[in-house]
């Protein structure tokens, strides 16, 4: 690897997240919870219906991932990210709840990255399709929620520096925007 | 007449769909190196070479490249001299997938609903399976795994022919410029141009298959190939989006007659995890 990276570990405090800045290599150690499509959508139905989530997100991170089963002899199979887009309508309640981190792949609306910046919380983008790579620093898997969700269902997952990139700052810089302006033709 | 058992038919699926979860192409990889070389961003060649660790781990440890192992789609060239013996050639090809996917260790990520629903099959299928029918007495079977991350970037659109080849291009370029770092760029961009709506989507779906390096045949055509990868390479979205020159490996397009009043296309984007594997039985 030719990046130098900055270390941080969960939950995150404002400190932690203020200082990290959009294009910041970063490894992260600690527990992050996985929910995509399905576990958000419960997410949601429970605040409306006033309901306690299945895991208080006061400075939680969560990685938005469906993993492969797991091979015997193996923790987790393969565990990249998916895309993150599709999260955005049911992100800015979670924001609100306390969501200080999120790991995935791809844009984010314009509304994600408001309540962001109100929230003081980053955006962070691992390398789509690296699953197999990815997985390696994942070192423990716990069910939390929605067993029946399958490959969907929330799990407290412990990483030991799992690579990813600042995209999205709490101030709201982009480096999906910067990024690609910097090589266009 | 040959005959061929649905058991052969059904090791053969679950073989290939393993094999391709397992093993990137060698022309994929030979293409992330080049792009490696070729890569000007430092955090763009940082992507190329994790997703280089990442498919070589794959392939050593015998586990799947991306956690996204596909809806799984196969393409099967039918001689017209094989009698098929031992029961239902859809449900061997079925239960290959079934058999694949479960000792395979690869995720389950079908639901049997696409609106209301949306219940996990738990076993990845139904399969979507296209049959044609050839001559001879060999059945030729090409699989492929799709991801849902490209997938739902791809675009289709009813062209004018008085649109031409500027609203080809203009309409390829724009659906991978939107499309952004959401498909798990560096991509395979297949276009489909030509035929009906549903043909011009199987044409971009084939066009994603087609082994990299390799151009179409009419010489318009694949000067067409090398112009649009040439112009999405300059969009600057880069590996894993985050900026650089390699964002797509390779466009193939496929081309079939068209209506006197049409000119459909479809862009079909894969991801660089591009599985896709076949064997002739």
């Amino acid at each position: 690897m030719t990046k130098q990276y900055k270390k941080i570990t969960t939950p995150l405090t404002d400190e932690v997240v203020k200082s990290l800045k959009a294009g910041d290599n970063v490894l992260i150690s600690g527990e992050v919870y996985t929910a995509r499509d399905a576990a958000h959508k419960r997410f949601i139905s429970c605040i409306k219906e006033g309901k306690e989530l299945p895991i208080d997100l006061n400075g939680k991170v969560i990685y938005y991932v469906g993993p492969a089963p797991a091979k015997p002899g193996y923790v987790c199979g393969s565990a990249g990210p998916t895309t993150s887009g599709r999260m955005d309508s049911n992100t800015p309640p979670l924001l609100d709840r306390g969501l200080k981190g999120m790991i995935g792949k791809g844009l984010r609306s314009p509304e994600v990255v408001e309540s962001m910046k109100k929230n003081k919380a980053v955006y962070f983008a691992a390398t789509g399709g690296a699953a197999a790579l990815i997985a390696k620093s994942i070192k423990k898997v716990e069910l939390v929620a929605y067993e029946d969700l399958g490959t969907e269902a929330v799990r407290k997952m412990v990483v030991e520096d799992l690579p990813v990139t600042v995209v999205i700052d709490s101030e709201g810089n982009n480096l999906y925007e910067t990024g690609p302006v910097k090589y266009k033709r | 007449m040959r005959e061929i058992s649905t058991e052969v038919i059904k090791e053969t699926v679950k073989d290939l769909f393993i094999k391709i979860n397992y093993d990137i192409g060698e022309d994929v990889l030979a293409a992330l190196k080049e792009g490696l070389e070729k890569e000007e961003s430092e955090t763009g060649r940082a992507i190329l070479e994790q997703i280089l660790e990442n498919d070589k781990i794959a392939a050593t440890e015998r586990i799947a490249m991306c956690q996204d192992t596909g809806f799984s789609i196969i393409f099967v060239k039918l001689g017209q001299d094989v009698r098929i013996t031992g029961g239902d050639f859809n449900e061997a090809i079925n239960q290959g997938v079934r058999e694949a996917y479960q000792e395979g260790y690869l995720r389950k990520s079908v639901v049997d609903d696409p609106l209301f629903d949306r219940k996990n099959t738990k076993d990845n299928t139904p399969a979507i399976i296209y049959v044609e029918m050839v001559p001879g007495d060999k059945i030729h079977i090409e699989v492929t795994a799709k991801g849902g991350g490209s997938e739902n970037m791809s675009a289709m659109k009813m062209l004018t022919p008085s649109q031409g080849e500027q609203g080809v291009r203009d309409f390829v370029i724009g659906t991978v410029s939107n499309a952004g770092p959401n498909p798990c760029p560096p991509i395979i961009v297949g276009v489909g141009i030509g035929g009906t709506i549903e043909k011009c989507a199987l044409l971009a779906k084939k066009a994603t298959l087609r082994k990299l390096g390799e151009h179409n045949p009419d010489p318009r055509y694949a000067q067409l190939e090398k112009d649009l990868l040439e112009e999405i390479n300059k969009l600057g979205i880069g590996p894993g989006g985050l900026g650089g020159r390699v964002t797509a490996l390779a466009v193939n397009i496929e081309h079939f007659p068209a209506h006197i009043a049409s000119l459909p296309v479809v862009v079909n984007i894969c991801c660089h995890a591009a599985r896709h594997g076949e064997a002739v039985i």
